[in-house]
């Protein structure tokens, strides 16, 4: 990230990152975070992806949209994305909106993304972690 | 609600001075008028939920009060007084039309003594009615209205307490709760409906919710699409929803307002739904084997 605090830090946890949103972004930095996190995924050869949006207390359409692009192409870099920690409000926002998170999974907060990666294998435990 | 302060001629010129010399004239006739007025009020059958103890008492403190609005015209005390007696009477089921009858009963018993008074000198009286009058009207005015007011302060503590008891969240296991909907949804209580889940999940980190509407008997399209949208928002927040009790005749209205359920997983009665929701979680529910020794 060039410049100015991190609004975006994503963080490598084994095969998967781990990508948590701090702060609203607008529409550029929500592209740079595109980039960003597409690039990493190649670099780290990640199999899964988790996006914590639970800082966010509006996700708009823009927002949505990217969320669901940059799951998509996650996807055809090999790599699994669960969309995490999305608040009650904005939840229902999204509904009413009818911004869904498309196909991507979601789940309740970190620990059940991580959960829901490993029950669908794109999470290999590392050797030293017990196998589930 | 306040009353307006209005222009008060009894506070001024040559009513000031009647004003004064009927207080004096109530203050002096106090027990028999208040003797008077009481069983005028019984003859009409009104505040029939006190005791007679409570009712002397009562009657003492709403004359004193009701004088002394009539000599000062400031209605502040009053009010306040008109509050706290709404609040002890309204759980006794005392009614509106009883507290503005006892008041206008008190204007009439009071009106008659002055009649009583000034009957020889018809100016007089005139003089008298002209200051006594908008002062009672006001009092009565101001007593209705607190006892309104308070009513309603209690209705609409009660609304609030029937709205957070109308949808309860209930964890049934670790990571599933159930919502039973007892009732008719209308899009207030759907919309409670749904922030309560939603938090719900939050604080109890649900997996799989179970929305039992055995208990409801209708709904309506914007309340069915709500239902839909509560459903897309809880898989947001990582929960699956099922639905279970959809009474034939819901089922009839969802399908024939055409309400897209595809995404919805219903199953027919809560049994089914609680044993659905175990399977998703990974319970296995098995029977202790009962010695059967009889």
């Amino acid at each position: 990230m060039n410049g100015g605090p991190a609004l975006v830090s994503i963080m490598r946890q084994g095969s998967t990152l781990i990508a948590s949103v701090h702060t609203a972004l607008n529409d550029s930095e929500l592209v740079r975070f595109e980039h960003d996190l597409v690039d990493q995924i190649g670099e780290h050869r990640s199999r899964g992806v988790i996006i914590d949006v639970a800082a966010l207390d509006v996700i708009d359409s823009f927002a949505a949209l990217t969320l669901r692009r940059i799951a998509e192409m996650a996807r055809l870099r090999g790599a699994q994305t669960v969309l995490v920690g999305i608040q009650p409000e904005v939840a229902f926002t999204m509904v009413r909106l009818g911004m869904g998170t498309g196909a991507v999974p979601t789940a309740l907060d970190l620990e059940e993304g991580l959960a829901l990666l490993d029950e669908q294998g794109s999470r290999p435990p590392r050797p030293d972690e017990p196998e589930a | 609600m306040q009353q307006a302060p209005e222009h008060d001629s009894a506070q001024s010129g040559p009513g000031g001075h009647l004003l004064s010399q009927l207080v004096a004239h109530l203050r002096e006739h106090r027990t028999r008028l208040q003797e008077e007025w009481s069983q005028r009020i019984q003859q009409a059958h009104l505040l029939t939920a006190m005791t007679p103890q409570e009712m002397a008492a009562e009657t003492t403190s709403v004359y004193d009060n009701y004088v002394e609005v009539l000599e000062t015209g400031n209605v502040e005390a009053l009010q306040h007084y008109a509050k706290d007696l709404s609040e002890r009477i309204i759980p006794r089921g005392v009614e509106t039309h009883e507290v503005v009858g006892i008041v206008l009963l008190l204007r009439d018993v009071l009106a008659r003594s002055l009649f009583e008074k000034y009957q020889r000198d018809f100016s007089m009286l005139n003089e008298v009615l002209d200051a006594y009058e908008p002062a009672a009207n006001r009092i009565a005015n101001t007593v209705a209205v607190s006892f309104v007011d308070e009513r309603e302060r209690v209705i609409r503590q009660q609304q609030d307490a029937i709205r957070e008891l109308s949808t309860p969240v209930l964890p049934v296991r670790e990571r599933l709760l159930i919502l039973p909907i007892i009732g008719v949804l209308d899009s207030e209580r759907a919309r409670q409906l749904t922030e309560q889940l939603l938090s719900g999940i939050r604080k109890h980190r649900a997996k799989v919710v179970v929305i039992d509407i055995t208990g409801s008997p209708d709904v309506d399209e914007s309340v069915a699409n709500h239902l839909v949208q509560t459903v897309d928002a809880s898989r947001l927040m990582g929960a699956s929803v099922i639905i279970t009790g959809l009474s034939p005749k819901i089922a009839q209205t969802l399908v024939t307002i055409g309400v897209d359920l595809s995404k919805m997983n219903t199953i027919g009665d809560l049994q089914g739904g609680l044993e659905e929701a175990e399977r998703l979680l990974g319970y296995t529910v098995t029977r202790k084997e009962v010695s059967t020794s009889s």
